[in-house]
């Protein structure tokens, strides 16, 4: 870790303020993933801000039914909340899928969304990678891409986004606020994480002098029929190697309206919405899910070492959307598959 | 580097200087001068000579520097001690009260719930934090809930039920 200088932001204009002030400066909020990384020299601020106690810690309801998570709430917090376990049990579900304890109690909402791809090129500062030093190369390309992407990636990098959260948010059309010097803005969540084109170490569209304040969730939350599955080298508390966000709107066993994200395969959280579209008046059964897995998968690209992959999604989709259908989430404390 | 001075020459940046933070530790109000990148697991170790809690990988993944800061269990490797100015930080030195050990101090030795023990500060502080949260009950989920805690001996079945002795579910 090199040195660096340590402020704190009275509030959300004071950090805007601060960042914009400061080109090697950088947020700490939970500092979970900052932290670890500055460890291993792979972030490198000269200045950290410390916005953990900026007043962005509240769940309220939105005029239009939704929920406005502030950035600063806890992940723990969040999966807890009683309002997201009623609501968006999809979400809460997702949450608990990630990381222990102890890190959900320390992570933040915005900085979920900020972590850094695990892959061990990207850590591992003797090897080039073009997300760590542009240009230098993909270590990845020709090394081991057991865990790395199938769709969506480039010649310059193949890493995946690491998180269970995003998918769920991914999949429920969330919005994200953000704040810069010139005020406000929202993202859509689709447009919030970047493909990596010939820019992997640009992950995300927030401006560098932006800070997010809030994640919104819309009114519709798949309560009834949802369902997050998380495939993984052991059990719990490790990365996904494919994960699937499944939420459904039923009636009569005929699909009204179908969420489709997955985590583990692409630079972002990766919803299709062509596959969705696919499902929207098919009957609720395997041959739909089969349908909507195939469509989702068209253009994926396995790596060297991980054509498994395909296969693993293929199979995850049909089972969450099996799960989703028929109102048996898959418990994230109980690991049989159902 | 000197008291962990910084060298100077290597950077255009004005030395950071040592920040003042008060910490509550185990119930006293311990004041201290850091430099912004001491962790509270360096802050306690170093800097107040609490050892119990322990240092494995430094990296969030292994749990042996599990504390409980505000009542909530963190991993203090992960986190900055100007970070946690007036926070409340328990640590397993601060988990018996009058000589008594806390329930689950006992129930890790009425388990044999280690080996070398060398996990076991984080696991207890970690497992106190889990029963205040009132979430896990089952097996299974006490499991779940307890995978931020690594223990290379393997006494995870003697962990879990120490848990349960300590939580009320078992006799």
């Amino acid at each position: 870790m090199i040195p660096f200088q340590y402020t704190k932001a009275n509030d959300v204009t004071d950090a805007v303020r601060l960042i914009a002030a400061n080109g090697g400066a950088k947020f700490i909020a939970g500092g979970t993933n900052l932290l670890d990384l500055m460890k291993d020299n792979v972030e490198r601020p000269t200045t950290l801000i410390d916005i953990s106690r900026l007043p962005l810690t509240s769940v309220e309801e939105t005029a239009s039914g939704g929920l406005r998570i502030g950035a600063l709430v806890p992940n723990a917090d969040l999966a807890w909340h009683p309002l997201i376990e009623k609501r968006y049990p999809l979400l809460a579900s997702a949450i608990m899928a990630g990381a222990s304890q102890q890190l959900r109690n320390m992570a933040s909402t915005g900085g979920n969304l900020l972590q850094r791809t695990r892959c061990a090129y990207f850590y591992d500062t003797a090897t080039p990678c073009n997300k760590r030093q542009p240009g230098s190369g993909c270590s990845a390309l020709n090394g081991v891409s057991r865990g790395h992407a199938i769709l969506g990636a480039s010649a310059s990098c193949i890493a995946t986004h690491p998180s269970d959260m995003c998918v769920a948010l991914a999949a429920l059309d969330a919005t994200v606020h953000v704040t810069g010097p010139t005020g406000a803005r929202v993202i859509p969540f689709a447009d919030f994480h970047r493909l990596p084109g010939d820019t992997p170490h640009v992950d995300t569209n927030l401006g560098p002098d932006e800070i997010i304040t809030a994640i919104e969730v819309p009114a519709k939350g798949f309560a009834a029929n949802h369902s997050y599955l998380k495939i993984r080298d052991r059990m719990s508390y490790a990365f996904a190697l494919v994960s699937v966000a499944a939420a459904l709107e039923l009636k009569d066993g005929t699909i009204q309206e179908a969420r489709l994200a997955l985590g583990g395969v692409a630079h972002k959280p990766w919803r299709d919405v062509a596959a969705e579209g696919a499902l929207r008046g098919r009957p609720a059964e395997e041959a739909s899910f089969a349908r909507a897995a195939d469509l989702l998968l068209r253009d994926a690209r396995p790596q060297a070492h991980n054509g498994f992959k395909v296969d693993l999604a293929r199979r995850a989709i049909i089972r969450t959307l099996s799960q989703a259908a028929h109102g048996t989430p898959q418990s994230q404390s109980n690991k049989t598959i159902q | 580097m000197q008291d962990g001075a910084v060298q100077s020459g290597a950077s255009p940046h004005p030395l950071p200087q040592k920040i003042s933070v008060t910490l509550i530790v185990n119930g006293i109000e311990r004041r201290l001068s850091v430099l912004p990148w001491v962790s509270l697991l360096d802050t306690l170790r170093d800097h107040l000579d609490l050892t119990g809690t322990k240092k494995g990988c430094d990296h969030g993944q292994c749990g042996a520097c599990t504390v409980l800061v505000d009542g909530r269990r963190i991993n203090s490797c992960l986190t900055l001690a100007v970070m946690r100015d007036g926070a409340h930080v328990t640590t397993v030195e601060g988990l018996a009260t009058d000589g008594a050990l806390d329930p689950l101090q006992q129930a890790f030795i009425d388990h044999d719930a280690f080996q070398c023990g060398y996990c076991t500060p984080g696991q207890i502080c970690s497992g106190v934090g889990l029963i205040a949260e009132g979430r896990a009950k089952s097996a299974d989920e006490i499991r779940e809930a307890m995978s931020g805690n690594i223990c290379r001996c393997g006494a995870y079945p003697n962990i879990v039920a120490a848990v349960q002795q300590a939580m009320g579910t078992r006799p």
